[in-house]
């Protein structure tokens, strides 16, 4: 493992995926990825008596089906890495209790899940652990009574407020080599434009990711032309036209290829969910869906993850403060061979 | 790129899409004006059946405030209230609406630390400011009095 640049770590040997777990519920099984999740819960308490019960539940079934397609046992795992969006990182505390698993909890809101699959590349490629699990997860009713409203109070949304998923991924990480792998991690600096709207979120996170992709490609030499696809973690529609426009102006067009969690896991319109998806379940569930089945197929190759946070705390709102963004980058990259027609 | 706070504020208001405020408008007055037609309905319907104004009255509180809870409970109020904005909040269902909605949310962290403490943490604001500015009002009534 090096440094390459400022900000970019190359992993050599890289970590390699050897197993991962989508779980998502109802709203996000009648959306456009429905099919790319290992299974989706039609009630959303999972038959639990709370919603944070409902969410570390979800985390638990992300992170077997994940060990277990890795055909391993969760007392081979030497390290999980694991967190939320609620206070203490309960879903992950009691999600992961049982396992008795070495446990980091990490915070970094949205970008949780880039966050830990990154430390998680970082554990393994250094040769600090021969496996190693990264796992998120975000529940619309948790989140919404620990940060908004009540469920059932009138209310109204803006536009620009985007809609948390309730969903869980979670991915194994091992030395041992594989068709698919994490390649390069650039972990990212926190910016902050100054905005203050919590139903704003997007646009809060935008100059985070532009920031980490600029440093991404300014390390390492490689251009947006060299990937797949481009993903960023739920910026929702506000945020990834932001983004576009920063690249843009930067010199870097991501245009072409460039997508969204948030705008991906939903039908933005015909779900009602406004300017997108988001939660740390949102950009996990997408990844360790959507993107690695695309992976195993041969479909993408080259995957910028740059999931996005806003590191928002009510509290700090409240006195006054603006809303902190950061986002973290994995490149995963994929030797399957495209499937010819 | 380097933006500063400013150019930045500028580019994201530009970028976000704003509330069509005529459509939000058209909505709170018609939820809005039809929950008062049926305050005034139950108004008329009570003075039948009880010919006195202030009793009738506070029998329309009580209904409004009853069938707010109600729906709140059965999930309909807030879908209603997606649409109507202040034509739902405004009125006093709103208020209903906004303690029976925390007292069913924080029902899991028990019936007094969780319900009973968090059943006013909207409505709270409301009932203290409230409060406060009709006791002003009444001072200033009084001095007016006075004289």
């Amino acid at each position: 493992m090096k440094r390459i640049g400022n900000h970019t770590l190359q992993l050599d040997p890289p970590a390699y995926v050897h197993g991962s777990g989508s779980f998502a519920g109802k709203k996000e099984s009648e959306g456009p990825l429905a099919q790319y999740f290992d299974a989706t819960h039609d009630d959303t308490t999972l038959g639990e008596s709370s919603w944070e019960k409902a969410e570390s539940k979800l985390q638990t079934e992300a992170v077997k089906t994940a060990i277990e397609k890795a055909h391993l046992k969760p007392s081979d795992i030497q390290y999980i890495f694991a967190g939320d969006l609620l206070n203490q990182c309960i879903s992950s505390t009691y999600g992961l209790r049982d396992l008795n698993i070495p446990f980091l909890g990490l915070y970094g809101a949205c970008s949780t899940m880039a966050l830990g699959m990154g430390m998680a590349a970082v554990f393994v490629s250094s040769g600090a652990a021969e496996n190693a699990v990264a796992v998120t997860s975000s529940h619309f009713c948790s989140a919404e009574r620990q940060f908004r409203f009540p469920l059932e109070y009138g209310g109204q949304r803006t536009p620009s407020a985007q809609w948390t998923a309730t969903a869980a991924g979670a991915v194994v990480l091992e030395r041992q080599p594989s068709p698919i792998c994490v390649t390069e991690v650039t972990f990212g600096r926190m910016t902050d434009l100054g905005v203050t709207d919590a139903n704003n979120m997007g646009a809060a996170m935008a100059p985070a990711a532009a920031c980490t992709l600029t440093d991404y490609f300014t390390d390492t030499g490689h251009t947006p032309q060299d990937f797949d696809l481009i993903l960023t973690g739920d910026l929702g529609y506000v945020g990834s036209s932001l983004l576009r426009e920063m690249m843009r102006k930067s010199g870097w067009d991501i245009e072409t290829n460039h997508n969204d969690c948030g705008l991906m896991i939903y039908d933005r319109k015909a779900q009602d969910t406004h300017a997108g998806g988001s939660g740390c379940g949102c950009s996990a569930s997408v990844v360790c869906g959507y993107v690695l089945k695309k992976m195993q197929q041969g479909t993408f190759h080259d995957v910028l993850f740059a999931a996005t946070g806003a590191l928002m705390s009510p509290t700090a709102l409240q006195q006054g403060e603006s809303i902190v963004g950061i986002s973290h980058l994995v490149h995963l990259h994929s030797d399957v061979p495209a499937k010819t027609k | 790129m380097q933006l500063s706070e400013k150019q930045y504020k500028s580019m994201y208001k530009k970028a976000s899409p704003n509330s069509n405020l005529f459509v939000d408008c058209l909505w709170a007055f018609g939820v809005g004006g039809a929950i008062c037609a049926l305050g005034q309905a139950l108004s008329n319907l009570y003075m039948m059946m009880l010919h006195d104004l202030t009793i009738a009255r506070t029998w329309v509180s009580i209904t409004l405030v009853g069938l707010a809870a109600i729906l709140t409970a059965l999930r309909i109020y807030d879908n209603l209230a997606k649409h109507a904005g202040a034509g739902t909040i405004v009125p006093i269902t709103g208020f209903a609406n906004s303690i029976v909605s925390p007292a069913m949310e924080f029902k899991s962290e028990g019936l007094v630390l969780g319900l009973g403490a968090k059943m006013f943490t909207v409505a709270g604001p409301v009932l203290v400011y409230g409060t406060t500015a009709s006791v002003i009002y009444g001072l200033i009534l009084y001095g007016f009095h006075l004289y």
